[in-house]
């Protein structure tokens, strides 16, 4: 079921009279998210992705916008009746019951006609544990569960009664590192095999890009862009997402545009036709360095991480915003030892942004 | 670990507190098992130098005794009723106070008051509010005056008066003044120590029961109840203990005579009978402390097993 976010704003009133200043989480947030796809919602801590999936869910009610459910407007609908699988952070799996029961009660809270006879919910929350491969763990109590045990009978409660919108809350933030790549490949999988709409907030811009069919980025509220992850990868609009996007983090120099060329301190290192003469700021991503020895870029070298595959060469160049840049080229290239190194730049690694609004300035 | 040479300095420490201990605490009750395996042990003769006879004479006396029955009845009656309905009028009045957020603080502490109050001079008041004047002397020309609000209440709603706790009132009415004194006293605590406990509850059990549209019956008894389960435990246990221990409650509603005007000690209790017996028979007192003390660790020992049961920790 596809999910269309409208306008969908949330406000928190300032409180008390120490701190009267209201604080806009979500702003203005347009969306339509379609049928089957696993949504990711991207963004530093404070940036209203986690307000976002809780109005979804209906646990936070939007100060304005609205909310549809395929074509039905669910806005005022409260949470117990919007029939959306919720995981939280932190699991919230009740202590007190087994796996079984855990898994067991969104069933028993159905009424009326949707209310199945007690050998179906068995079969059902077993088919849930089967798809989440905890099937052999259901008379145990979540104290008695590893991390990532935890995490998936989270995640066959929220899939048991079927939802038609699963919510992920930072799944895998709980997780150590292999049990996170494993989970992310997983939830991933249960996706796929379910078919069923599936919004995920992370931080983790890795976790983000790896799984998901869309990404959303945002900052303070506001969405700073919408694609697949490769092209938002690949195309970012505005600093603040080429910034976000990749690891190691995109390397960010001061420069400016003459006579259609890039000016990195007094080297001219990329054509840039068609772009008027100004001040810019120059983004350029790991991969976009090229070894070369009459290169025009000329960095100072620091050291030369060797990680198998790749070769990661740390340097340092005057009008490089941070002390240090990192650049990864293949492993097969030898660097020379020496004071210094000299890279030519691939041109769609390059991005240029306005010193002013720090927007894309295309070329 | 202290070092064995500063072993001294722990004990020193310490001292003022195990003085204390065992002169009040560890001394007399060993005293009490003493007195009560001696044979009509009476104090004012054990200063004279009298010896007394080793044997279990205080207990059969207790138990032969007709008053100790009754004692032991009201005592029980008492607490089976006051327990369990205290404790669920304090955990739906915890509840209530913890979903309300205006006034939250303000109606804590009104219902806390009762704790810091006196339960002599509540007693006294509660008498006063139950209280009838005029019946107790039902001659022929005698008008009926009630003065008790309660009484009040009673007829203002065109009901009849109740002689509650005045002379020729029934065990039922007393029983019944009783348990409503008892559980209004009890009240405060239990609904700190759930209050209490609720707060603690992560919200977000309560968030994911919404969202697997949990109705709100199933909410209180599936998560809520066992949830507090820890906390009702204390609570169940502690108020057995207490009831077990009634009667200063008695004492401020009825006076030291246990019972209405013209039948004294109707409503004697466990605690009133060892005091009863204090003053002059201190070997069976000591017996009779000794048979509460093993009723009470019966009944606390039922309920750690029950309650392990049932409770989640």
């Amino acid at each position: 079921m596809k999910i269309l976010l409208q306008n969908l704003t949330k406000i928190f009133p300032g409180r008390g009279k120490k701190n009267t200043q209201e604080v806009i989480a979500v702003n203005d947030f347009t969306f339509e998210i379609p049928d089957g796809k696993l949504v990711g919602l991207l963004g530093p801590s404070g940036c209203g992705k986690s307000t976002t999936l809780y109005m979804i869910s209906g646990l936070q009610k939007p100060s304005g916008g609205k909310i549809f459910f395929g074509e039905d407007d669910v806005t005022e609908l409260s949470a117990e009746n919007r029939g959306v699988g919720l995981v939280f952070q932190n699991y919230a799996l009740y202590p007190h019951m087994t796996v079984k029961q855990n898994i067991l009660f969104p069933l028993q809270n159905l009424r009326g006609e949707d209310k199945l006879p007690k050998d179906k919910m068995i079969e059902r929350a077993y088919y849930a544990a089967k798809l989440v491969q905890i099937d052999d763990l259901m008379d145990r109590k979540p104290s008695e569960l590893s991390g990532g045990q935890q995490q998936r009978v989270a995640i066959a409660r929220a899939l048991v009664k079927m939802p038609k919108v699963l919510l992920l809350d930072e799944p895998l933030s709980n997780l150590d590192a292999r049990l996170r790549l494993q989970t992310r490949e997983e939830i991933r999988r249960i996706q796929k095999d379910t078919g069923i709409t599936t919004i995920f907030v992370t931080h983790d811009q890795e976790e983000a890009m790896s799984i998901s069919d869309l990404i959303v980025v945002m900052k303070l509220g506001v969405v700073q862009q919408i694609g697949k992850p490769q092209d938002v990868y690949d195309d970012p609009t505005n600093l603040f997402v080429a910034k976000f996007l990749g690891t190691p983090p995109i390397n960010v120099f001061t420069g400016k545009v003459s006579g259609g060329k890039l000016f990195i301190g007094d080297a001219p290192v990329l054509d840039v036709p068609g772009v008027e003469d100004r001040e810019v700021t120059v983004g350029i991503r790991p991969e976009g360095f090229v070894l070369d020895e009459n290169g025009p870029l000329v960095c100072g070298l620091n050291s030369v991480e060797v990680m198998g595959r790749d070769v990661s060469v740390v340097c340092r160049h005057e009008n490089a915003v941070s002390p240090v840049i990192r650049a990864i080229i293949d492993a097969d290239n030898k660097v020379a030892a020496g004071e210094t190194v000299r890279y030519t730049l691939k041109p769609h690694k390059v991005f240029l942004f306005s010193k002013e609004d720090e927007n894309r300035i295309r070329f | 670990m202290v070092e064995s040479k500063h072993k001294w300095k722990a004990w020193l420490y310490l001292s003022p507190a195990i003085i204390l201990l065992l002169v009040f605490t560890v001394w007399p009750i060993i005293n009490t098992v003493r007195m009560a395996f001696l044979e009509n042990y009476n104090s004012m003769g054990a200063v004279g130098g009298k010896i007394y006879a080793f044997g279990i004479g205080n207990f059969k006396q207790v138990l032969d005794y007709k008053l100790f029955l009754n004692c032991l009845g009201n005592t029980m009656l008492l607490t089976v009723l006051t327990v369990p309905l205290s404790t669920i009028l304090a955990l739906l009045i915890a509840v209530c106070l913890n979903a309300i957020k205006p006034l939250q603080r303000i109606l804590q502490t009104i219902f806390f008051l009762p704790y810091v109050t006196n339960s002599i001079a509540i007693g006294m008041v509660f008498a006063a509010m139950f209280n009838m004047v005029g019946s107790a002397f039902g001659g022929e020309n005698e008008i009926v005056v009630t003065a008790g609000i309660i009484n009040n209440v009673i007829e203002f709603f065109g009901g009849e008066a109740v002689n509650w706790i005045n002379a020729g009132s029934t065990y039922a009415a007393n029983i019944t003044v009783m348990v409503v004194y008892i559980v209004w006293n009890a009240l405060p605590f239990k609904i700190l120590i759930l209050l209490g406990g609720l707060q603690s509850i992560n919200k977000q059990y309560y968030d994911a029961a919404r969202v697997d549209g949990t109705r709100r019956s199933r909410v209180f008894t599936k998560i809520t109840v066992p949830l507090l389960s820890p906390m009702l435990a204390y609570v169940v246990i502690t108020g057995f203990i207490g009831g077990f221990k009634e009667y200063s409650s008695i004492v401020g509603i009825f006076g030291e005579h246990m019972g209405p005007a013209g039948d004294a000690k109707r409503l004697n209790t466990m605690v009133g009978f060892i005091y009863d017996s204090l003053s002059t028979q201190q070997g069976r007192a000591s017996a009779a402390a000794l048979i509460l003390f093993g009723i009470i660790f019966v009944v606390t020992m039922i309920n750690l097993y029950v309650s392990k049961k049932k409770t989640h920790y």
